[in-house]
C-alpha cells in the first residue's frame, strides 16, 4: 500500500512540477484603444485627449489588495515625471463607485481616476491580472504591459517610463 | 491491510485528474470570471477560513474526540490578484 | 490501584493542527501571499466532566516581501474528571503545550510552505514537520495544492504512585500524511473546494492507560477491565467537498461534506451548513450546523464476551458508533487602526467570540457509573459540551 501511494504521488509531484512550469503568456502591441469614461470630479476623459504624452493606465479597485498597495508610488512616479509629459490614469473596475471615492478620502492621488463601472473599457484591454497597467507611447501605441504587482516592480515601470519619455512625439 | 481496493481506486482517480491538469494548462483557457470580476470573491466573508487560529482550535477539538480525521480545509479563491 | 489517564488522544491531534495551521486549511488565497496579522485567542472546553482551556497565540509576517512566517504558541490546560476517568481512575489535572513555525514564500503562481510542531506533555511528546505547495491556473480559478507530513511520537507512562515518568517504558508512533486539494472559482459569487488526504500511522497507537470490559461473573458488578489491544497500524481516507456562495445583499452560505473510512472499520459522514451576515462595516455573524456520525472499529465492544476474548480489543468511545450535532454562534466586531491606546503600527483589528454548543450520542457505548443494573444493560452514554472562544485579532 506504501509503495502504491508512493507510485500515486510521485505521478501527482511530477505532473504538478510540470504544470508549474507551465506560464501564461502576455502581450502589448499594437495601438492604445480609444475610450472615454467618467472621471472623478464630474468631468468625463478620453484617452485621445493625451495624444502626445506618456500615459500609464492602471486598471485598480478597492478590494484588491496589491493595487492599493502599489497607489502611493504610483502618485509618487506621476508627480515626478509629470513635467517631462508623463501622466498616470487610474481606471477603478468597481460597478460602485462609491468605495473607490471613499477610498481616495483617505489616500488622495492627484492623477486622474476614472470609472469603467460596466468593466467596458477593461474588456477593451484584455485585463488578465490586477491589477494592470498599461504603457502607452507618445504616438498612441502599447509599448508594455503590467500583470500584477510585487514590491519592487515599481523599479521596471520607472524603466520603462524613462525610456518612453525620452522619444519624440 | 485492506485498503488496497479503496486506496487504488482513489490513486487511479487522482492521477487522472493530475494528467488532465496538466493536458489542460498547456492548452490556454479563458477564465470566466475576470480579474476584475472578483470583488465579491474577495469580500472577507467569502473567505473559506476567516480566522486560522479559531479553525485549527476547532478542528482539534473535533478530531481528538471523533474517530475521523483529515481532509478539513481549502486553499484558494480570493482576490486571485498578481 | 488507580491509573491516571492523560492527553494521549489529544497530543497526536497536534500533528493534524499543524497541518490546518500550515496554509492548508484556507490560510492561503490565489495571487497574494497571507495578510500581516497577530491573534491572541482564549479557548474552554467544558463537558462530559472535562474542562480544557487556555491560550493561543499566533503571529503571522511577511519578510523581505517574498517570505511569510507564522509561529503558534498553543496550550491545553486539563482538569478531567471525564466517564473514562472516573470509572478506571481519578480526576486529574495536565498540561500540554505545543509550538509551531511555518515558513511560505510564493514564486510566480507557487506558493511553497514549509512548517514544524512540537508538542509536549509530561508523558507525550510528538514532533510534525510539513512541506507542501499550492499552484494557481487558468486566470487563478483554478488552485491545486499538495502537502505531505511526517510526525514522530513518543508514548510514555507516568507511574501512578510516584507521578514520575517510567523509565522502561517508551514507545513510538511513525505517521504520515498525504494530502491534495483543488479549490474553484464556479462564478463570480461561488468558489468550491476538493480535498483528500491519506494518513498512516504506525506503532503504539493505544492508550497505555485505558481499559476494556469483559463478562466477569466472579466480580461483584459482573464484570472487570484489561488493557486495550490496538493494531500497530492505521490507514485512513478522507475526501470532502465544499462550497461558498455570496448572497446578493452581501452574505455568504457554505456546505460541506466529508467522507471517512480507514482500516479500522470506522466509517464516519461529516456534514455542515453555515451562514454568515455582515452588518454594516462593523459587524459580521456566523450561524453553523455540523452532524457527526460514525461507526465503531471493528475490535471496539463496550463489553466483551470474556477476558482476552480477540486480538485487539477497545472500548474508547471515540472508536465506538456516534453521532454528534454541534450548532455554532460567532460575532466579529471591527475597530480601525488609530483609536487611543492602539499602537500606530495597527491598521485595523477584531474583537470576536464565537460559542459552539456539541451534543454527543453514543450508540454502543454504555454508561457505567450507573450502578446496580446487569452489565450490558447500563444506559447508552450521551453528554453536552460547551467550547467558547475569545479572541483578538490586529493587522499591521
Amino acid at each position: 500500500m506504501t509503495g502504491k501511494l508512493r507510485n500515486l504521488f510521485k505521478c501527482i509531484a511530477l505532473a504538478s512540477a510540470l504544470v508549474v512550469s507551465v506560464s501564461l503568456a502576455g502581450d502589448g502591441g499594437g495601438r492604445a484603444a480609444d475610450f472615454r469614461l467618467d472621471a472623478r470630479g464630474g468631468k468625463q476623459l478620453g484617452l485621445g485627449e493625451l495624444k502626445g504624452q506618456v500615459v500609464m493606465i492602471n486598471f485598480w479597485a478597492t478590494w484588491c489588495g496589491p493595487c492599493r498597495q502599489e497607489m502611493p508610488l504610483l502618485e509618487q512616479m506621476h508627480k515626478k515625471y509629470k513635467p517631462m509629459g508623463f501622466t498616470l490614469v487610474g481606471i477603478n473596475v468597481e460597478e460602485d463607485s462609491s468605495g473607490a471615492e471613499a477610498w481616495l478620502q483617505k489616500t488622495p492621488v492627484s492623477f486622474p481616476i476614472l470609472f469603467d463601472r460596466e468593466n467596458r473599457v477593461s474588456k477593451l484591454y484584455n485585463v488578465s491580472g490586477m491589477p494592470s497597467s498599461v504603457l502607452i507611447d507618445r504616438k498612441g501605441n502599447v509599448r508594455y504591459l503590467h500583470r500584477g504587482y510585487k514590491a519592487g516592480d515599481e523599479n521596471t515601470y520607472l524603466d520603462h517610463i524613462r525610456a518612453l519619455v525620452k522619444e519624440k512625439a | 491491510m485492506s485498503t488496497s481496493v479503496g486506496a487504488r481506486r482513489i490513486a487511479k482517480i487522482a492521477c487522472l485528474l493530475a494528467a488532465s491538469t496538466l493536458l489542460a494548462a498547456c492548452s490556454s483557457v479563458e477564465p470566466w470570471v475576470k480579474p476584475y470580476e472578483r470583488d465579491h470573491l474577495a469580500d472577507p466573508i467569502m473567505a473559506f477560513d476567516r480566522d486560522p487560529v479559531s479553525s485549527a482550535y476547532l478542528h482539534h477539538v473535533f478530531e481528538s474526540r471523533e474517530g475521523a480525521r483529515g481532509a478539513a480545509g481549502s486553499a484558494g479563491g480570493g482576490c486571485g490578484c498578481n | 490501584m488507580s491509573r491516571l489517564r492523560t492527553l494521549h488522544d489529544l497530543a497526536p491531534v497536534a500533528f493534524a493542527a499543524l497541518v490546518a495551521l500550515g496554509g492548508f486549511a484556507g490560510v492561503a488565497t490565489a495571487g497574494v501571499l497571507p495578510e500581516d496579522r497577530a491573534d491572541i485567542l482564549y479557548h474552554r472546553y467544558d463537558g462530559g466532566g472535562v474542562t480544557i482551556d487556555g491560550p493561543s497565540l499566533l503571529v503571522r509576517k511577511k519578510f523581505l516581501e517574498k517570505f511569510s512566517v507564522s509561529a503558534n504558541y498553543y496550550v491545553d490546560m486539563v482538569s478531567s474528571a471525564s466517564i473514562d476517568v472516573v470509572t478506571t481512575a481519578s480526576p486529574y489535572k495536565e498540561q500540554r503545550d505545543q509550538y509551531s513555525l511555518t515558513f511560505d514564500t510564493m514564486r510566480g503562481k507557487t506558493t511553497y510552505s514549509l512548517g514544524y510542531t512540537n508538542s509536549k506533555e509530561n508523558d507525550y511528546q510528538a514532533d510534525t514537520a510539513f512541506f507542501g505547495l499550492s499552484h494557481d491556473l487558468f486566470g487563478d480559478l483554478t488552485t491545486i495544492s499538495m502537502s505531505f507530513a511526517r510526525g514522530w511520537d513518543i508514548v510514555q507512562q507516568r507511574d501512578a504512585i510516584t507521578g514520575g515518568v517510567d523509565p522502561d517504558f517508551r514507545e513510538h508512533v511513525d505517521r504520515r500524511t498525504y494530502s491534495m486539494g483543488l479549490s474553484q472559482v464556479l462564478t463570480r459569487n461561488l468558489v468550491a473546494g476538493a480535498s483528500f488526504e491519506t494518513i498512516t500511522d504506525e506503532g503504539f497507537l493505544n492508550n497505555p492507560y485505558r481499559t476494556v470490559r469483559y463478562v466477569d461473573p466472579t466480580s461483584a458488578v459482573g464484570f472487570s477491565f484489561e488493557d486495550e489491544i490496538y493494531p500497530r497500524t492505521r490507514t485512513s481516507n478522507a475526501v470532502s467537498i465544499r462550497g461558498r456562495y455570496f448572497l446578493p445583499y452581501r452574505a455568504a452560505v457554505h456546505a460541506e461534506y466529508r467522507y471517512y473510512n480507514d482500516t479500522w472499520g470506522i466509517l464516519a459522514h461529516t456534514g455542515e451548513l453555515g451562514y454568515t451576515h455582515p452588518l454594516g462595516e462593523k459587524w459580521i455573524f456566523d450561524l453553523k450546523y455540523r452532524y457527526y456520525t460514525q461507526d465503531a472499529a471493528d475490535f471496539f465492544s463496550d463489553l466483551f464476551p470474556r477476558a482476552q476474548a480477540q486480538n485487539f480489543l477497545a472500548r474508547d468511545k471515540e472508536l465506538s458508533t456516534f453521532v454528534s450535532h454541534t450548532a455554532g454562534f460567532g460575532a466579529t466586531y471591527e475597530f480601525p487602526g488609530g483609536i487611543p491606546y492602539m499602537p500606530r503600527f495597527v491598521k485595523k483589528g477584531t474583537l470576536n467570540v464565537r460559542w459552539d454548543h456539541i451534543f454527543f450520542d453514543y450508540s454502543d457505548f454504555r454508561d457505567i457509573r450507573v450502578s446496580g443494573v446487569a452489565a450490558g444493560t447500563e444506559p447508552l452514554y450521551s453528554f453536552q459540551a460547551d467550547v467558547l472562544q475569545l479572541f483578538v485579532s490586529i493587522w499591521f
